[in-house]
Parts: C-alpha cells; sequence; structure tokens
C-alpha cells in the first residue's frame, strides 16, 4: 500500500478494509474492443422515466444515432453502438436479474459514424445552458453506479446554492480497475470533464478525490489539474471511501443529514468516467456508448480493461480476456461489496457497469447464515450510521414500518456489515427487501 | 369517630357527583349500535383476515348489516353459515362463487432448472432480488415459501421446491396472491376443473430449455377447447376463467408438456414426490 500523504483531516466512521486484488488489472491499459456482429443493447439503463423508442425492426442505423429518446426529465435517451441494422426488439436479461427490453444491433462491420451531435471545439464560449442540453442528449448518466442522469444533477433548484462540484476518483471497491486506468490514461478529458461540469453548475471549487492507493494517478491529475484550477485530493484507503456523501464529507468536510441530498449541502458529486464522457459529448460530439470496463478475477486468464461498447454480452467480454484459467462460482457486474452476481453470461454491458468479475469457488462464501449474536461488529462499521443488525432483526419479522423509523433507507447497501459479520447473515439482502417493500408502500401512498 | 364519618361522608358525597356526571354523560353521549351487527360478528369466523376487504369481521358485519354487502363476501364463510346470517337478518344470501387460489407453475426442483446456487435469505422475496432468483426460469415458481407463511389458513404448502395449495383448507382471502413476487397466483373459481400450470410468456424452445413442463404455446388445448375456454396470450395458453373447459379437456388437448391439468392431477404429482422423499 502506498505511504503517500493524505489531504483530508476527516474522514467517516466505520468502514472496513476488505482485500484489494487490484494489482490484476491496474497495470494493464485500456484496450479497444474489436467490432462484434452484434449488440444487444437494454434500453432503460438509468434510474428514471423509461425512455421512447425511436427506431422499428428492420431500420438502418448509424453508430451514434439515437434509438430511444428520454421519456421525460429524469430519463436519458440510447445511442446505436455501432452502424447496421435493428434486428428485433426484444428482451435482454438485465444486470439486477429483470428481463428488459433491448434493441439488438446487428453490424454491417462498417462502424460508419452518425451523431447528430455537433462537436463544441470551444466550450468556454457556450452558454452553460447549451452544454447542459448537450449532455442530456448524449445520455450521459452517473457511470459510478447508480446510472443517474447526468443533466439532473446539473440542474438544482433555484433555493439551493451549489458551491462546490466533487469527481470521485476514490474507486473503493476491490478489484476494480476501470477509473484508475482512466484518470492515468486521459487525465486530460478527466480534468476538461470536470471544468465544464462546473461551467454549468457555476461553481470555482472542483476537487478530485482519488484513494491514495493510486499515487500515479493522482501525480498525473496534478499535473493537468493546474491549468483547470482542479485540487486533486489523495484520501486514505478504506471502503467505502467512494461512496458519496463518504466522499463529500472526506473532500469538503460536509456532512450530508439523513435523507438529504448532496446539493443540500451545497455539494454535486460526479464519476470520473462521467466527466470523460460529458468531455467526449461535448468537445467531440460523441454521445455515450462505450465504457471502460475491467474483467477481472483470479479465474481470469488475462485480466485488464477494455472500451466496451454498450450491449456487449458479458460472454463476448471474457472471451476479450482470453476466457478462463476454471469454472468460475460467480459472475458479478460491478465490485465484490456492491456488485450484482448474474446468472447468464448473456447479460449486457451497460453505461454503469463498471466491472464483470469473476470469483472462484474458494473465494465465494456458501457458509450458513446464523442468528445475530449481537456482537456489534456491523454498528462499529456502518458508515452510515445504522444499526444493521438490529434491522436486519426486524426485517426477518416482516417489521418494515420499523426497520423504516430505524432509518433502513439511510442504507446504500454499501455491504460492510456483511463483510464483518461473524454469523454470516445476508444483511444486506434483508435491507434490499425492505427498501423494496417501504418503496413500494410509499408508492402506493402516493397513488 | 367524627374525623372517620367525615371522611365516609366525604368519599360518599364525591361518589355520588360522580356518578351522576358519568350517568349524565352516559344519556347525552348515547350511540345507538345497532345490536344486531354484534350478533353478526359472533356468526362471522372472527379470524379477522381481511379477505373480504374490510378492516376485519366486526367491520365486514357493519356492511351486512347497513345493506353494504351481502354474507358471502366472506370467502372464509361455510355456506351454512352464510345462509344462517342470511336468514338472520333476513336478507339476500348473495350467489358468491367460492374462490381458491391456484399456483400456476408446474416446475419443482426434478422438471425445472435452477440457475444458480443460492444460499441467501430463505424468502421469495429476497430471492427475487438476487440476479431475478435462483430459478433458470424468470416466471416460474421460487419455492422459497412466501405465499405459504402468508397464509393464515396453513393451506399452502412447498413440496421440492413447488408451492402447491390445498383446496379444501384454501377459503381464498387472497394473502398469497399479494406476496408472490412474481405473481403467480390467481384466485379462481373452486370448481375450476382445468389449469395451465405455467406463466412464462418466454417463446417454446426458450421455455422447454430450462423447464419440462411448460406450455410451449402449441396451441393443442386452445384448438381442443370450446371457445373462449381457453385463449392464446402470445406463446402462453391461458384458461378463461370465466368460461373454464370441464375434465374432459385434458384427455382432448393431450398436453405434449403435460402442463395442462386438472388440480387433482396436480396434486396427485405432489403426493408421489411427498412419498418419494
Amino acid at each position: 500500500m502506498s505511504s503517500s500523504p493524505h489531504d483530508s483531516h476527516v474522514y467517516f466512521k466505520g468502514g472496513v478494509h476488505p482485500k484489494e486484488e487490484k494489482a490484476l488489472a491496474s497495470s494493464r491499459p485500456v484496450k479497444d474492443a474489436p467490432l462484434l456482429e452484434s449488440y444487444n443493447v437494454i434500453l432503460h439503463q438509468h434510474i428514471g422515466a423509461p425512455p421512447k423508442l425511436l427506431v422499428k425492426k428492420g431500420d438502418s442505423v448509424k453508430k451514434g444515432q439515437m434509438l430511444a429518446e428520454a421519456g421525460g426529465f429524469v430519463s436519458s435517451p440510447i445511442h446505436s453502438p455501432t452502424s447496421g441494422t435493428v434486428k428485433a426488439l426484444g428482451e435482454c436479461p438485465g444486470p439486477m436479474g429483470a428481463v428488459m427490453a433491448s434493441a439488438l444491433i446487428d453490424s454491417d462491420g462498417e462502424d460508419s459514424w452518425g451523431s447528430q451531435l455537433e462537436p463544441i471545439e470551444n466550450w468556454t464560449s457556450v452558454a452553460p445552458e447549451e452544454l447542459k442540453k448537450r449532455v442530456s442528449k448524449a445520455g450521459v448518466v452517473g457511470m459510478g453506479g447508480a446510472a443517474f442522469p447526468c443533466h439532473v444533477k446539473l440542474s438544482p433548484p433555484p433555493d439551493k446554492k451549489i458551491d462546490t462540484l466533487i469527481l470521485n476518483g476514490a474507486e473503493c471497491e476491490p478489484f476494480l480497475t476501470a477509473d484508475h486506468r482512466l484518470m492515468l490514461e486521459n487525465p486530460e478529458k478527466v480534468c476538461e470533464g470536470a471544468a465544464i461540469i462546473a461551467t454549468i453548475l457555476g461553481v470555482d471549487n472542483i476537487c478530485i478525490g482519488v484513494e491514495a492507493n493510486k499515487p500515479e494517478a493522482v501525480e498525473t491529475l496534478k499535473e493537468h489539474a493546474s491549468r483547470f484550477g482542479i485540487k486533486v485530493m489523495s484520501l486514505r484507503v478504506k471502503y467505502p471511501q467512494g461512496a458519496e456523501k463518504q466522499l463529500i464529507f472526506a473532500a469538503s468536510g460536509r456532512k450530508v443529514p439523513a435523507g438529504a441530498l448532496p446539493m443540500d449541502v451545497g455539494c454535486v458529486v460526479q464519476n470520473v468516467g462521467t466527466a470523460t464522457a460529458v468531455a467526449e459529448a461535448v468537445k467531440e460530439g460523441k454521445p455515450l456508448l462505450e465504457r471502460v470496463v475491467t474483467v477481472t478475477g483470479n479465474p481470469v486468464k488475462e485480466p485488464g480493461n477494455w472500451k466496451l461498447r454498450l450491449g456487449t454480452p458479458a460472454a463476448k467480454a471474457l472471451e476479450l480476456a482470453g476466457g478462463v484459467k476454471y469454472p468460475p462460482a460467480k459472475v458479478i457486474f460491478g465490485g465484490p461489496m456492491m456488485g450484482f452476481a448474474q446468472k447468464t453470461l448473456q447479460v449486457t454491458v451497460m453505461k454503469n457497469t463498471s466491472g464483470i468479475l469473476l470469483l472462484g469457488d474458494d473465494e465465494v462464501s456458501q457458509f450458513e447464515s446464523m442468528p445475530c449474536i449481537r456482537c456489534g461488529r456491523c454498528v462499529d462499521v456502518c458508515p452510515m450510521n445504522l444499526l444493521p443488525g438490529t434491522l436486519s432483526v426486524m426485517v426477518e419479522s416482516e417489521e418494515f414500518g420499523l426497520a423504516e423509523n430505524y432509518n433502513v433507507m439511510d442504507c446504500m447497501e454499501c455491504g460492510s456489515c456483511a463483510f464483518v459479520c461473524p454469523s454470516f447473515r445476508p444483511l444486506v439482502q434483508h435491507f434490499r427487501r425492505a427498501k423494496a417493500e417501504i418503496n413500494a408502500k410509499r408508492r402506493k401512498v402516493k397513488k | 369517630m367524627g374525623s372517620a364519618l367525615l371522611a365516609v361522608g366525604l368519599m360518599a358525597g364525591v361518589g355520588l357527583v360522580l356518578g351522576c356526571i358519568i350517568g349524565g354523560a352516559a344519556k347525552i353521549f348515547f350511540v345507538k349500535t345497532d345490536p344486531r351487527i354484534e350478533e353478526v360478528t359472533e356468526m362471522l369466523p372472527g379470524a379477522n383476515c381481511g379477505a373480504c376487504g374490510r378492516a376485519g369481521c366486526s367491520e365486514f358485519a357493519k356492511a351486512i348489516v347497513n345493506g353494504e354487502t351481502t354474507p358471502d363476501g366472506c370467502p372464509v364463510c361455510s355456506m351454512e353459515a352464510v345462509a344462517r346470517i342470511a336468514t338472520f337478518l333476513g336478507v339476500e344470501a348473495g350467489s358468491g362463487q367460492k374462490k381458491v387460489a391456484v399456483v400456476l407453475c408446474g416446475g419443482d426442483h426434478s422438471k425445472a432448472a435452477q440457475g444458480i446456487r443460492y444460499n441467501g435469505v430463505n424468502d421469495c422475496v429476497s430471492a427475487s432480488l438476487v440476479a431475478g432468483g435462483p430459478k433458470e426460469c424468470p416466471y416460474g415458481c421460487l419455492g422459497l415459501a412466501s405465499c405459504a407463511r402468508a397464509c393464515p389458513f396453513d393451506a399452502i404448502e412447498i413440496i421440492n421446491g413447488l408451492a402447491y395449495v390445498h383446496n379444501d383448507l384454501c377459503v381464498g382471502c387472497g394473502k398469497c396472491v399479494d406476496v408472490c413476487p412474481r405473481n403467480l397466483i390467481k384466485l379462481v373459481p373452486a370448481d375450476t376443473r382445468a389449469h395451465i400450470y405455467c406463466s412464462s410468456p418466454d417463446k417454446g424452445g426458450v421455455k422447454r430449455k430450462y423447464c419440462e413442463v411448460s406450455c410451449i404455446g402449441c396451441r393443442k388445448c386452445f384448438k381442443a377447447a370450446e371457445e373462449g375456454q381457453i385463449e392464446m396470450d402470445g406463446f402462453l395458453a391461458k384458461v378463461n376463467y370465466d368460461n373454464s373447459p370441464g375434465t374432459e379437456i385434458v384427455g382432448k388437448a393431450a398436453c405434449p408438456t403435460g402442463c395442462l391439468h386438472t388440480p387433482e392431477a396436480h396434486m396427485k404429482e405432489r403426493n408421489k414426490k411427498e412419498n418419494a422423499a
């Protein structure tokens, strides 16, 4: 681990130190993936209203052409990853388990460009409103994991004064190195993207938070950051340092109250990948149709980082990495702490897929869950100051109202509690269920 | 002696005054209740299950007495109990049809593939949050007994990863219908003679891969049945429960995968499994 000094004096309470395992892929430069014969693009890749389909079966499309437009304000369009024909409008298994509507694009091999977005070379001379429109048109969403439409975060209500933009380059999830490579290889894009976002928000105070286990990334960013007046912060290595509220605390010393949003304390947080996508959308007129994905794990023959287009099946991504050494016991989209276990390799890359992780039999715990012994370790590590053990017992007895009173909705599912639980309790699964039930109830009440 | 008398007298006086106030209040604030409501409540099962759509048995009794509903609105009551209430009140019993729940899936562990090794929370709702559930079929019964736990009458049991409804115990309260994350449970008329035990809208070929007893959409039953009895919804045949076919449809249709069954045959299959286990 690096001994580089930390640039912050305040850190969140709790947290854990899982084995990092980043060395598997961190030294592998991002490679372009060869063109596939077909891409199965899931249409609803963001949080919010589903997009409205613009193409029909048999249509020929160009690379970058809009397949579906935003279906509301909190929504985002989807663009074709290559040129070809829409072979089918069907369904595709999504990373969360549900079957989702998708467009199967058959590639014509030419990969000819057909984006309707004009590059804006000199963006400083363009109105911020125009830049925001571009971000929204290019389908940029939060690429750290939540896939929240980017332009919504850039449109705070007038009574919320934003003064700080924080870029999230913490990448605290074990195994993942996509953001790390991005910051090393494209620091100028990351910084310029940050500057564009700051222009849209009208803020001067920009900082990039990077965990101290990526000292080269910090150095490289620092070389470019001064040009845009960006502060690069090296943060203490502790999971989940990259969680939004925890990062805001480390970077600005502000605490986001329970149930509140970063904008309530004057902050906006964007992932470094999102900043890159913003830079590309504005300067190159390129909609979000590919992203850096870490394909890693001990069973993988040649772990590494690839620029994969949306709609690339996990099986194809694995082929790029040379296949597997031995059969994996678990395939995860995302990191080992917060990622989603997959049932099939037909699941395709989405805008928020930061990694495809394979775990071997010896790495997957198969312990029987036991009753809570009230040791309180989960309470010690919970970065949101919740009582995970108590909450899990409430959920087990289906007392969702009680769990709501104990702020289960603040749980961000970081998995720290389950990581330390000596009784191997599936705590996060309990909380996910509780959150789903409470959300369902709230929707019912609203109706 | 004098002080003791004073105490007794004082207490008697206070008691008299308070008694007058309470007596007066009882007269002034008297709420007239229908004594029949209490009697009808007595006649109802008292399970407070809510299947009638009201907060409990006494609320339902109030509704019957006020003529807002008929006694047959209680699905738990036997026909005799309904008739008793009807004669007591001198109202129509109503021609309510007894309904029972049916789980429209036939793929237990031996018939439907398990996609992943799952050792999380033993609950269908929680399991469906992990990659959509352990079963390869994204629509089939997860067999983790959320419905059985929700049933106040112990009418559902899980054998070999599949939920079965005991028609003699099921009262049609519909609690299981609400908890099933896959919406497999339907309330149907108790006299339905045949069900299609499959709910997957996938194409036949896809379904065959993950389940031996799925409806492959061959339309045999659709053709064998009289018009309107069985409907095709894409690749899935569905029994029209307002006009369901008789037992003979099972023989006539000769369902190639055997997902068209009578409820009895379905339970027989279950008994076989139970004996084997």
